[in-house]
């Protein structure tokens, strides 16, 4: 069974101009021990989802769908099983450790903090616990007595690792985890990450806007666009061999050293993302589009089988057995 | 390229060192510690570290933002003088570009105020509205006219850093410096940015350094790559050999982690070190995964490699290396 | 290119009033303010000549309220709706001169000690500390024995004692704004002190300068009352404080004389409040951080 199963999730922030639709119906599931990666650019709502999956979305937000997490409905569930879920279930590791961890508090005391509310532990048996994590995400024990400032940026993100293990979860959510590091220093904390994640069988849903450090690390791509899945399937297949146009941009975007096809010649997208309060008709994606037919603007094709490898699914109408032409009059006529 | 790159260098730094007063007593940090760096006209180097390496205070002292403690910035052959005067001559030939568009642009200005300011400071006032029109087209942004009013927070981060280019443009600098340029933007946007600063090469003769942690930029763009580590470029060459025949350990290193890359990553442990304290010998031995391995003191370089500096590479455009190990495998490479 | 500046100003001055109209609190405050500064300009048109006069004045002496006297008379038989109109004039003068003098040394010192820095901005903040913990009231006594009791002198010595807190402010926010990239910028496109000062620190310094301003004026109201209550006032004018002054000397307060101490009080309060409420509302539309998302 899943360990996490999301069915048709939508989240609607309700804003002074109208509803904005930020994720708009996102389906997958995350196996235990297994390792997901979700791309997408700044907007596509796969923060959004990230927050949505713990429920730690402002009280503007409207969440219809489903999420399942071992087998419980997060969105119906109490208060206080959520809590018991947020502490042991599932953590989450956002991007900017700076800002997520307490300036004023010494870190073992940020680490132990969680231990001590959640099992009952006492002082000095959190403390070592928290001591031990230090050491498991590759910082000396000693380190606790150190305040945030006193650390490097990856030294942080170690720290806000450590703390989304704390508890034992089943689950990490980890949110541009290496964005605004050095390569050498993402290396470190990717290496980490898949070692704990291994190790301890835990599953991990990742998010980024560089696919390939996602395929690096990652079993199965999902990828986002203007708040659905556009792609979804093993790694290997959607970052190789991607049959959305917008996964393949995402994919061409960081070049491979050394592949003459790259050299001197940059990748890009043109245009920018839309805005989610006015998405265009059709497809999502049409307006940027490099090899858009005539009647995308008429289709919103959802995701159907297509490219390599198990599960492997693109949303676009080439993919579909008469390009989509089909989909044209009901389309309309539903519009 | 190659034919350009024959040409004398347009900036230029000599045997550059910059010192800080490192707070709370640290000592002195020597963020820049020996550079000799040439940029030809119409040539793109890119300048590629860790976060700590100088990277960026070198950049800041071609610019003459920074003074070197010692050695100089030279500009098409003479040395940058630090008078008022001089320095404002100077910018408008070599041009800045940040990392963060959102915060290189004053929130209270419109598009056509960012984009004029250089033209302003400098007295430029005839066809003003012309000028900042064609910077903003060659920047990407057309039609121009329909970015004039907008402020900052109504562009997208893609377009906000096309401004921040115009903005250096309209000045018709021969260099720009940009530092991490497209490190803030996605993946998507990227791209058509890198795009930017390579066409701006074919059609303005543009020269470029670019100021990055990413090599896939270096591969994207440039013709030539300098590494830097702690404060010296440990290996600089063409891109093509570089990246793909890296010889220091530093640099194999760092393309050895990229999430592609064939083989098993080397993962270089801790953190880079500090520059108020610069190991002796070479200054990466305390990390250096040949020595650690004992593939140098199999070579016999391992004492040199504790004890001895490999000095400063020279400017110019030949591929050079500064690893004790790597100059035993290749001695002949290595002379001038 | 001077339409598409008038253009941008234009919209930008809509977008700012749109938001300012959001204000309740600050709208009410703008039309209180605009009532007395109006009164003020027309004191010499709403009352009649003698209106101030002690030697012919209109009334007889602490009449309570009448058809003739819609708020009674003080101890020479003036109106006192005379005198709050008239002294609305001293008010609004105080508060305007004082807080000029404040905001403009407070900027000039506070973005000068920001931008700067080193032990020149040093120096420069302590003398500002020393001027912050000068007591305005001492100084005000100290002044009017060398001066002379005037208007001048209480400007003087609110000004002088109110700069301090506005260039801490002013410093602290250059600091911030300094640290942005865009100066970075400004400087490589080959930008002087001058031009990082007048075109980057100063817009983004405003703001707060403005909203300083409208809660300072306030203050110095305020303060002016006090001297004038105190009776380091200029003797020959009528101001809200001064009258207040003269109501305690006649024992208003025990003689249920409610018409002489009421009216210049609520006067202040309403002053006061009206500056108080616009600087609040201004610092909201240009502050972002206080503004709802």
């Amino acid at each position: 069974m899943a360990l996490l199963e999301v069915s048709d999730l939508t989240v609607t922030y309700r804003t002074a101009g109208g509803d904005v639709p930020a994720v708009r119906g996102v389906s997958f599931a995350l196996d235990a021990g297994q390792k997901l990666g979700l791309a997408g650019e700044s907007g596509c709502g796969k923060s959004t989802m990230a927050l949505a999956l713990l429920r730690l979305l402002p009280k503007t937000a409207r969440l219809t769908g489903e999420i399942r997490f071992d087998g419980e409905d997060l969105l119906t569930m109490s208060w206080g099983r959520l809590r018991a879920v947020r502490w042991a279930g599932a953590s989450i590791v956002f991007q900017g450790a700076m800002h997520s961890l307490n300036a004023v508090q010494r870190i073992g005391a940020q680490i132990a903090e969680p231990i001590r509310l959640h099992s009952r532990a006492g002082e000095a048996a959190a403390r070592k616990r928290a001591g031990e994590l230090l050491e498991h995400v590759g910082l000396p024990a000693r380190r606790a007595d150190a305040y945030p400032h006193e650390l490097s940026g990856g030294q942080r993100q170690r720290v806000m690792i450590a703390m989304a293990l704390a508890c034992d979860p089943k689950l990490i959510v980890a949110d541009e985890p290496t964005t605004a590091l050095d390569v050498m220093i993402q290396a470190q904390i990717l290496t980490l990450i898949e070692s704990l994640v291994a190790e301890q069988g835990i599953s991990l849903l990742m998010i980024s806007h560089d696919l390939s450090v996602l395929a690096d690390t990652c079993d199965r791509l999902a990828v986002m666009y203007a708040g659905r899945i556009v792609e979804e399937g093993p790694a290997a297949a959607v970052f190789g061999a991607a049959r959305h146009p917008y996964g393949q941009a995402l994919a061409a975007a960081f070049p491979r050293i050394g592949d003459p096809a790259s050299r001197r010649r940059p990748q890009g997208l043109a245009g920018d993302p839309p805005d989610p309060a006015e998405l265009p008709p059709g497809c999502a994606f049409h307006p940027r589009c490099a090899v858009r037919l005539d009647h995308c603007d008429a289709v919103d094709p959802s995701l159907w089988p297509a490219g390599s490898g198990e599960g492997a699914r693109a949303a676009c109408v080439r993919v579909l057995p008469d390009d989509g032409l089909s989909l044209v009059p009901a389309a309309k006529e539903s519009a | 390229m190659s034919e350009s790159i024959q040409s004398a260098p347009i900036l230029s730094a000599e045997d550059v060192h910059v010192e800080f007063e490192a707070r709370r007593g640290g000592g002195r940090a020597r963020a820049v510690d020996g550079v000799n760096l040439d940029i030809a006209p119409g040539e793109i180097v890119a300048l590629v570290g860790e976060s700590g390496c100088g990277k960026t205070t070198l950049a800041r002292t071609l610019l003459g933002l920074e003074r070197p403690t010692s050695g100089r910035v030279l500009h098409r052959g003479a040395p940058l003088a630090y008078t008022s005067k001089a320095l404002k001559r100077f910018r408008r030939d070599v041009q800045l570009v940040l990392q963060d568009p959102s915060g290189s642009l004053n929130p209270r200005h419109t598009v056509y105020d960012a984009v004029a300011e250089g033209l302003r400071i400098h007295g430029d006032v005839p066809d003003e509205r012309e000028r900042v029109a064609d910077a903003l087209s060659r920047a990407g942004l057309r039609p121009p006219e329909r970015f004039f009013l907008r402020f900052p927070h109504e562009l997208s981060g893609g377009q906000r850093q096309r401004v921040v280019i115009a903005g250096a443009l309209v000045l018709e600098p021969n260099v720009i410096v940009a530092d991490e340029p497209v490190a803030s933007l996605d993946a998507s946007v990227r791209g058509e940015i890198l795009a930017l600063l390579l066409r701006l090469r074919d059609d303005l003769g543009l020269a470029a350094l670019v100021v990055t942690h990413d090599l896939g930029l270096a591969w994207n763009i440039a013709d030539r790559v300098a590494v830097m580590y702690l404060g010296r470029i440990v290996e600089t060459g063409p891109v093509e050999k570089i990246l793909t025949a890296p010889e220091h350990p530093y640099t194999q290193a760092l393309l050895s982690v990229l999430p592609e890359a064939p083989g098993s990553p080397v993962v270089l442990q801790g953190e880079p070190p500090d520059p108020t304290r610069i190991p002796s010998g070479c200054r990466f031995h305390l990390r250096c995964p040949v020595l650690a391995s004992s593939a140098a003191a199999a070579a016999g370089v391992d004492d040199a490699c504790r004890g001895t500096d490999p000095g400063v590479l020279a400017g110019g455009t030949a591929t050079q290396v500064a690893c004790h190990y790597a100059v035993s495998l290749a001695p002949s490479e290595q002379s001038p | 290119m001077n339409g598409l500046v008038w253009a941008r100003r234009r919209r930008t001055a809509a977008r700012f009033w749109s938001q300012y109209r959001q204000n309740r609190a600050g709208v009410f405050g703008l039309v209180v303010l605009a009532l007395f500064v109006l009164t003020a300009l027309l004191a010499p048109v709403l009352t009649a000549d003698n209106a101030l006069s002690v030697t012919r004045p209109p009334g007889s002496p602490l009449q309570g309220p009448s058809a003739d006297f819609l708020l009674g008379t003080d101890r020479s038989g003036r109106s006192m709706i005379d005198l709050i109109i008239w002294g609305s004039r001293v008010s609004l003068t105080v508060g305007f001169w004082a807080t000029f003098i404040s905001i403009a040394f407070g900027t000039l010192f506070g973005i000068l000690a920001g931008h700067f820095g080193g032990w020149g901005s040093s120096l420069l903040m302590r003398v500002t500390d020393w001027f912050l913990v000068m007591p305005s009231l001492v100084l005000g006594v100290a002044l009017a024995a060398v001066l002379g009791r005037s208007l001048t002198t209480i400007i003087v010595a609110i000004g002088v004692t109110s700069w301090p807190t506005t260039a801490r402010l002013v410093r602290a926010q250059t600091l911030a704004v300094e640290a942005r990239p865009y100066i970075e910028r400004a400087r490589a496109l080959g930008g002087g002190h001058l031009h990082v000062m007048s075109n980057h620190v100063l817009p983004n310094v405003m703001p707060i300068v403005l909203a300083q301003t409208t809660l300072m004026v306030g203050s110095a109201i305020l303060t002016e009352s006090t001297f004038a209550f105190l009776g380091l006032g200029d003797p020959t004018t009528a101001s809200w404080g001064a009258t207040i002054q003269a109501a305690r000397d006649v024992g208003a307060v025990s003689s249920r004389m409610w018409w002489y101490i009421l009216p210049p009080g609520i006067a202040i309060v309403l002053v006061v409040l009206a500056f108080t409420l616009v600087g609040r509302a201004i610092e909201g539309v240009l502050n972002p951080k206080l503004r709802e998302r």
